[in-house]
């Protein structure tokens, strides 16, 4: 018999959107000279106005920054740094519906995700980062490390709130303040993280955020002011950013895009490797930059495995985001949309065959069907490039050394995945693959203490774990792109 | 070549199967766990759940005045909600059930094998079986020889099932595993094809009597099983049973959502999906109630039975 | 004629000749992936004394062979990586060992090269020995300095392992005979990474004469690959190689070390080291050994 879930959409009542946002800086919200909308992308309905950032407001925000770093932040003991951070943590916690909500609306993603995992971590990521505040001296990089001073923070659309606080609470543990830039399409949890910002009483000017495009985002990257910059986005524009801090010797960490291999063996754990699968490619509609977007299976365990990931794609329901059975949303932007079709198109004009569940996509807003690609010839784009959507390209591989060359064979190296039951061949693969996260026989876990970033060209420098305070302390790092990190520690 | 034709065979088989991640495997069933089912699905869970329960009684203190009470809130649970599938007794009382269920489309069940241990021998499990086929249980629930099957001795288990199956003549044979006492998954999704290569119309996860019974993660790899055993060249559709410590319509809506992502719906059936349970019809009447009534309803306005 | 002057200084270096001895001089040549070839353009540059004189000529690297000597070093790579770091930690000090045999020989390139006393020479080629011995010691205890296990909130075995960023371009200090060129490039290995280094166009030949002492240290070939020449014509080569993934930008001068870091940054995202000046003799401290590697975190489930 059919069983059919009935909507069960989480109710938006929690949430009063304002009609307008300011920006937020020095403590308040201020107005700017222009605003853009901001939609969401499940219905096209338009959520909000928000302030477009220009050079003024740029300069006001890093200035307010900068006073709050020598007047207020810079100076405060570690241990109230900490409270305040403590708090933020809390907020979070308390104000998690209305978070989750907010997010789902702006974002596209399934309330599922946004209150089971985006919300969660993303107060996990202040609470363990507030406990670092007052013990920075213990963490390997000298008895007494310093902050760096102002950090200009640009951050992707894919997890709004978790990519904030993944910036804002290393930032503020270490002692810097920031200037925060929210992605053009997704503004409203950064809005509604500033209110938190006043419930906790941080200090005006500790934590400013500019709304904006890729226009503000450079404005705020190219600033003078500005001594450290942490960038998640693509690898265009992180390779610009890498330039102009070469020569400026601004510090910088990147967190860019990403091809991961996903590499079954036909020992695997079959159930849970098609989870993973799933989870690896279909997470957050592919819109991952460690997403698993290559399947690497052994040759001899394709057939039964797609068969078994088509059947488990077919039970995928795609739909409004807002329904707490959905499990895939809806695509971002029509931008990104029209990138991922266009990529699927080169795909079938390469010859790899295409398969996508069968689901109806609803009527309005950006959609995209779960699918995959088998007969993939490794030089197509499908295989090369990062298609940041719900795309996954299968390939085949003889030997664990074919499987170890095809996986390292991009530019990228941020994550990759790996499935088998025997430990040793687990562990040798994990030592093998370039890439800065291995999954082995799990996919897309995320830990505030567990390091994340990649190798090669997804970037450099660590977010998470006691890594990751290395990027905003004054100590001389491996994240040293064209940049002094002097010691005059 | 049959698998089941010895112990080394069997032994292969039963280690070529794929491995079973327990971590990963737990992240599943709580996945699925956070389904939320509302409105009409609801209502229709409900009747679905209540469609699906064999209701139990396994006590030393059972009485013919207790069972009967069963047996009739098994054939008409009140508040307009369908029979239950079936009620499940000691052998000794299947007589009681016959004829109190005579007439209704509710089967009687009857654990046999020396349940719940299982520790006695073939012919006396045997005797129990038979005895019970005799008095007219329409379903039998044995259970395996977890000794046996802790120790590889997978034939023995294999030709005791196959043996009462022969035993159950046209009444239906569920297997009980009695996972909680397997020690890993990989040993569930052994011990249910084991027991589906040897005959089970049913594969059932407890006794009741072990902690813990039921499980999702537990029935998450039995429904794997049988998805996959329904495919294998060789075999068929079996059915899977979840007993024990499943209380609530909260509960019983988790293990529907694993059926049916898991299985498929082909498997939300009374035929091939059960669930061994006792309160939990009157939870499952309570929320009935509040649908119907649009208010919460208690526990003074339920039968006690 | 500085060979004459060493006999007369009483010196007891190799590249000296007895009195009334015609000396046998060496060809300085490039170390690449083992060997020691010519330029492939087949140039070669005057190299002098600190007086003027004339010493030998080296080999004038081309673009072409900072493309051989990348292949040589990628090729290396798995080998030295997948070492264990206790046997890259006895591989270092057997540098180290050989070094010490040698340092008469290399005291008097010092001499040679810049013109300091003899204690003041003997004082730097103990210096780089004492700095291979440190950091030979290093190489297995990086791990657990550098990487560690993760306290995740779920039932994971979750730990972080530093790794070499891959092949790394060295560009050596201009200013240094001998110290600074081993303090740029002991760090670049130590971590399990493989380079190639320029050698520093004022004092080309003790690089090279280092090199004679890895290929004889069980260093496996490809490791380091030197080169000599000018760094302006090699380097921006190297900085915008796509599979070089780390350069130090030490030996550059200022505006060129900007262009380079531009390039190095702008082509494949290179680990760019620009460390603030130091003085050789200095405590190295681990930032330019660091620089060199990558975090890599390993999640895996743990169950029944």
């Amino acid at each position: 018999m059919r069983f059919e879930y009935a909507p069960a959409p989480e109710s938006r009542s929690i949430v009063r959107l304002r009609d307008s946002y300011g920006l937020f800086i020095g403590g308040s919200f201020v107005s700017g000279s222009s605003v853009f909308k901001t939609i969401s992308p499940a219905t096209e309905e338009v959520l909000a106005e928000v302030t477009l950032g220009g050079v003024e407001d740029v300069d006001s925000a890093v200035a307010a920054a900068r006073h709050a770093y020598e007047r207020t932040w810079s100076v405060m003991p570690g241990r109230e740094r900490g409270k305040y951070l403590f708090r933020i943590a809390r907020l979070l916690a308390e104000r998690a519906r209305e978070f989750a909500v907010v997010e789902t609306l702006d974002n596209g993603k399934p309330i599922r995700e946004s209150r089971d995992v985006d919300v969660p971590l993303a107060s996990a990521h202040f609470f363990y980062h507030a406990g670092w505040a007052d013990k920075l001296g213990y963490a390997g990089f000298g008895p007494s490390p310093r902050p760096l001073g102002v950090a200009g923070q640009v951050i992707p659309w894919n997890f709004p709130l978790l990519m904030l606080a993944w910036k804002i609470a290393p930032a503020l543990a270490c002692g810097n303040t920031v200037v925060l830039k929210p992605a053009e399409t997704t503004p409203l949890t950064a809005m509604l993280f500033a209110d938190v910002c006043q419930q906790a009483d941080l200090p005006p000017g500790v934590v400013n955020i500019v709304t904006g495009d890729g226009g503000t985002g450079r404005l705020l990257a190219g600033h003078p002011g500005i001594d450290k910059i942490a960038f998640t986005g693509s690898t265009e524009v992180g390779k610009e950013i890498a330039r102009q801090c070469a020569v400026s010797g601004q510090r910088l960490t990147l967190e860019l895009g990403g091809k991961a291999a996903n590499i079954v063996f036909d020992d695997a754990p079959v159930d849970q490797a098609v989870e993973g699968i799933i989870n690896g490619i279909f997470f957050n509609q592919g819109h991952v930059c460690c997403a698993g977007s290559r399947l690497l299976v052994a040759e001899p365990a394709l057939d039964p495995l797609l068969d078994a990931l088509k059947r488990r794609m077919e039970s995928l329901r795609l739909g409004d985001p807002m329904d707490k059975n959905t499990d895939v949303g809806a695509i971002n932007s029509r931008a990104q949309l029209d990138k991922i079709q266009s990529l699927a198109a080169l795909g079938e004009e390469d010859g790899a065959v295409r398969w996508s569940a069968r689901c109806p996509l609803p009527d309005r807003g950006f959609w995209f069907p779960p699918t995959l690609f088998t007969e993939v010839s490794s030089s197509s784009p499908i295989s090369r490039e990062e298609i940041f959507g719900p795309v996954l390209a299968v390939t085949t591989f003889r030997t664990p050394a074919e499987a170890v060359a095809k996986a390292n064979a991009t530019p990228y190296g941020l994550s990759a995945g790996v499935w088998t039951s025997k430990g040793s061949l687990a562990l040798e693969m994990a030592s093998r693959l370039r890439a800065g996260v291995v999954w082995a026989n799990t996919f897309n876990r995320f830990d505030p203490a567990s390091p994340f970033g990649g190798y090669k060209e997804s970037g450099f420098g660590r977010e998470g774990g006691r890594h990751g305070l290395e990027a905003y302390l004054d100590v001389v790092a491996t994240d040293v792109a064209g940049t002094l990190g002097a010691s005059d520690v | 070549m049959d698998v089941t034709s010895s112990d080394s065979a069997l032994r292969g088989f039963l280690h070529g199967l794929p491995g079973v991640d327990e971590v990963g495997a737990r992240a599943r069933a709580e996945e699925l766990a956070r389904r939320s089912v509302k409105a009409d699905a609801k209502r229709l869970a409900l009747d679905l759940a209540i469609s699906m329960i064999d209701l139990t009684t396994l006590e030393g203190q059972d009485t013919p005045g207790k069972v009967q009470a069963m047996c009739a809130k098994a054939r008409q649970p009140g508040y307009g909600a369908p029979p239950v599938a079936a009620v499940c007794v000691y052998p000794d009382l299947v007589p009681l059930c016959v004829a109190a269920v005579k007439g209704s489309p509710v089967r009687v069940a009857s654990v046999a094998t020396a349940f719940p241990s299982g520790r006695a021998a073939l012919d006396v499990k045997l005797a129990d079986v038979k005895s019970a086929v005799a008095a007219g249980a329409d379903e039998i629930d044995m259970v395996i020889d977890r000794g046996a099957f802790l120790s590889g001795r997978y034939l023995a288990v294999s030709e005791e099932v196959a043996a009462v199956k022969a035993a159950c003549g046209d009444a239906h044979l569920k297997v009980i595993l009695e996972t909680g006492e397997l020690g890993t998954l990989d040993g569930v999704r052994r011990a249910s094809w084991l027991a589906m290569l040897s005959g089970a119309d049913f594969i059932k996860t407890s006794t009741g009597k072990v902690a813990p019974a039921a499980t999702l993660p537990v029935t998450l790899v039995m429904l794997e099983a049988v998805r996959d055993f329904a495919r294998f060249d060789g075999g068929r559709r079996v059915g899977v049973k979840a007993a024990g410590g499943i209380r609530t319509a909260k509960d019983a809506f988790r293990y529907l959502v694993l059926v049916n992502e898991v299985a498929g719906e082909e498997w939300l059936d009374p035929r091939y999906f059960r669930l061994g349970a006792s309160s939990l019809l009157n939870d499952l009447l309570m929320q009935r109630v509040r649908m119907e009534a649009g208010r919460y309803s208690g526990p003074d306005y339920m039968t006690v039975d | 004629m500085s060979e004459g002057a060493q006999v007369s200084e009483g010196s007891e270096v190799s590249v000296a000749a007895e009195a009334g001895r015609i000396a046998v001089r060496k060809t300085y040549k490039l170390y690449v992936g083992g060997a020691f070839p010519r330029s492939e353009s087949g140039r070669t540059f005057e190299v002098t004394d600190h007086a003027g004189g004339f010493w030998a000529n080296a080999a004038l690297a081309s673009r072409k062979d900072a493309r051989d000597a990348v292949v040589a070093a990628r090729k290396a790579f798995p080998g030295w990586s997948g070492r264990t770091a206790y046997n890259r930690g006895q591989v270092l000090y057997r540098v180290a060992e050989v070094l010490e045999g040698r340092r008469a020989q290399f005291a008097a390139e010092v001499r040679l090269a810049t013109g300091v006393c003899r204690d003041e020479a003997l004082a730097e080629v103990d210096a780089a020995v004492d700095r291979w011995v440190w950091y030979a010691g290093w190489a297995d205890k990086i791990a657990q300095v550098r990487g560690g296990v993760n306290p995740v909130a779920g039932p994971f075995a979750n730990f972080s392992v530093p790794e070499p960023s891959g092949v790394a371009a060295v560009l050596a200090p201009r200013d240094s005979a001998l110290l600074g060129l081993v303090s740029v490039l002991a760090p670049a290995i130590v971590g399990g990474g493989t380079c190639v280094l320029v050698a520093s166009a004022r004092y080309p030949l003790p690089a090279i004469t280092l090199a004679e002492v890895l290929a004889t240290s069980d260093l496996p070939g490809g490791v380091v690959n030197v080169l000599t020449g000018q760094v302006a014509e090699v380097a921006p080569w190297l900085a915008s190689h796509m599979d070089v993934n780390a350069i130090d930008v030490t030996g550059a001068p200022g505006g060129l070390a900007d262009d380079l870091a531009v390039a190095a940054a702008g082509s494949n995202l290179k680990r760019v080291l620009r460390l603030p000046p130091v003085a050789w003799t200095a405590d190295p401290g681990v930032d330019r050994m660091f620089g060199y590697l990558e975090t890599k975190t390993i999640w895996h489930p743990m169950g029944l």
